[in-house]
């Protein structure tokens, strides 16, 4: 129904739970001893891969062998990934190892953030009464909205965002050179899972110009692998590069968007915890005459993102060493060849809108109102009863989740440990009924022989 | 479906948590979002009142397939004018509950602005109660 990017490998899943725990949606139940994850609640923000004490969670990428299918295949960048290089290996040299991998092109997809940035002055311009206008930058907050605040929909701007921006200025720009489009393969290396729904799946748009997503951790081993197997002295070829503006270099970590925005009062929050937080609070209106949202569900936005290497407070500061640089380069008039694209700005401010972002609640009980009543009434009289320690036994993650799921039958009342021992200490339920529903959510093979203290 | 919820004087920090729990009812209803924003918004203007000019109260709500009710009844000082009250800008708030931000004499008017139907009854010495009722369709 909704594409993922994060699965649950069966093989691997040692069904410890944290994942349920952790989940920010509360869409993951755990049964016959493994995670599994709902997809109608899932965000694709990645807890449960970052918890994962297993390696259960994977990210579904595509194969970065798929570039070979190209004759010009073009890496998109986001500038992340020169965050988590060590200080000693340059920016050209990981551009240059990238076409020793076989990339024809390469381009950071940053070089579109003033793009992206003037394309959200305007629509700010155009459309106040839709205030506060929240970006659409990081995709698990697009969809975060969209299933557990639908009243917010309509404040996300239905703008592309850099990624989109610069795959449509690659586009552009290659077959401008005469190279024919069958022959360019745009592949976007990403940080994180959300990415890969939102061009698999996009939000407000048909279909996405990019044509495959390599997971960013992945292809840092094999430029990291190529540099040390070249050693230090190979010569590169020389590459011809666009340089990224200080502003463009900043504006994937928290405040990047924010400083450079037109609105009077805004705010740059990013952790997921953080964002549901406010998100509670702006939608009871509790918080008044904000502008613009920059929400982000990593901590240090994209320096923190899944699929970063390196912590996120060194990767982060490594992009401020480059920004500063870039910044004295501006300062001394050197600039910044991200200019370029403003041959094609036109063009792309033209198609940088897309439809407006739907709402898909998960919090539905039923479609019709007085049947989801009955079914609240349900689990109200419930939950008087589970024992409300949310212990995670019954495979949900709360008393009110399992309530909840019992109700709208994906649960059974016999899974609760508590209300399981009331049955047994009641004769009503055997021990031998008791631990298939116990089996039921965790395996057979939890309960083992007797332990000598 | 019926639920009540305690309001206690001078509790700022608490403010809204009858009307989150009210908003996340009425989203697991599927009402439509723009419906379950004017009954938040005017709920937690009434909390905040019983907070703030009051001596806190309680505040029960009843849902049906239809159409939500609540009543948040306040236990004093009460309002001695309720029509002059109804209006913008005029409000009995006491002067330490101003300085604390409160009382711009918004509560009342921005309720009856959100909701279908509102009733103000008071007793001065004793509370105010507010009836408010928001159609669902």
């Amino acid at each position: 129904m909704f594409y993922h990017a994060l699965q649950v490998e069966d093989g691997r899943c040692i069904g410890c739970s944290r994942c349920m725990k952790i989940c920010p949606t509360e869409a993951i139940r755990i049964r016959g001893g493994k995670a599994s994850i709902q997809e109608h609640r899932c965000i694709d923000c990645g807890k449960c891969y970052e918890v994962c004490p297993a390696q259960a969670i994977t990210v579904a990428a595509d194969d970065f062998e798929a570039i070979h299918r190209y004759s010009h295949p073009v890496a998109l960048l986001p500038a992340v990934f020169m965050g988590q290089f060590p200080d000693d290996i340059s920016v050209s040299r990981v551009y240059a190892t990238l076409q020793e991998l076989g990339f024809a092109h390469v381009m950071e997809v940053e070089s579109a953030a003033s793009i992206f940035a003037d394309a959200k002055n305007k629509y700010a311009r155009e459309n106040p009464d839709r205030f506060p206008l929240i970006s659409s930058f990081c995709p698990a907050i697009v969809r975060l909205i969209q299933i557990k605040y639908p009243s917010l929909v309509e404040n996300i701007m239905p703008i592309k965002v850099p990624l989109d921006i610069s795959a449509m200025y690659a586009l552009a720009e290659l077959q401008s050179r005469g190279i024919p489009c069958e022959e360019i393969g745009l592949f976007y290396i990403t940080p994180c899972a959300a990415k890969i729904a939102a061009v698999k799946a996009p939000v407000g748009e048909e279909k996405s110009l990019i044509d495959g997503v390599i997971n960013m951790s992945l292809l840092y081993n094999r430029v990291y692998k190529k540099i040390k197997e070249l050693g230090k002295d190979y010569q590169y070829k020389p590459l011809s590069r666009q340089r990224l503006s200080a502003d463009a270099i900043l504006s994937t970590l928290t405040n990047g968007e924010r400083r450079i925005c037109a609105a009077k009062r805004s705010y740059a929050i990013d952790g997921i915890e953080n964002v549901m937080d406010f998100l509670d609070k702006l939608e009871n209106d509790e918080v008044e005459g904000i502008e613009f949202l920059e929400l982000r569900a990593c901590d240090q936005s994209c320096a923190g993102a899944l699929l970063s290497c390196d912590n996120r407070f060194l990767c982060g500061e490594r992009m401020y060493t480059r920004a500063r640089k870039a910044a004295e380069r501006e300062r001394n008039g050197e600039m910044s060849r991200d200019r370029e694209m403003d041959k094609f700005k036109s063009h792309l401010i033209e198609h940088s809108l897309v439809d407006e972002v739907q709402p898909r609640s998960m919090m539905v009980l039923d479609p019709d109102i007085s049947k989801a009543l009955a079914k609240m009434e349900k689990i109200e009289h419930m939950k008087e009863h589970l024992p409300q320690i949310d212990c995670g036994v019954c495979g949900a993650p709360t008393c009110e989740a399992f309530a909840t799921d019992v109700v709208c039958g994906q649960g059974d009342l016999h899974q609760c440990v508590f209300y399981r021992l009331h049955l047994e200490s009641k004769g009503k339920m055997t021990l031998g009924e008791g631990r298939s529903n116990m089996y039921a959510v965790w395996g057979d093979d939890r309960i083992s022989g007797e332990i000598e203290v | 479906m019926h639920q009540e919820y305690t309001v206690v004087e001078g509790d700022f920090v608490n403010a809204g948590k009858a009307s989150s729990s009210v908003k996340k009812t009425l989203k697991q209803l599927n009402v439509n979002p723009q419906v379950i924003k004017r009954v938040v918004v005017a709920l937690y203007e009434a909390e905040v009142n019983a907070i703030a000019h009051a001596y806190g109260g309680t505040v029960s709500v009843d849902i049906d397939a239809d159409k939500i009710r609540m009543v948040v009844a306040d236990k004093g000082p009460g309002i001695p004018d309720i029509a002059w009250a109804m209006e913008e800008g005029h409000s009995t708030a006491r002067p330490e509950v101003r300085d604390m931000g409160f009382g711009a004499g918004m509560g009342l008017p921005n309720m009856q602005k959100n909701v279908d139907h509102l009733n103000v009854t008071s007793e001065v010495g004793v509370g105010t109660t507010v009836e408010m009722e928001v159609k669902f369709v």
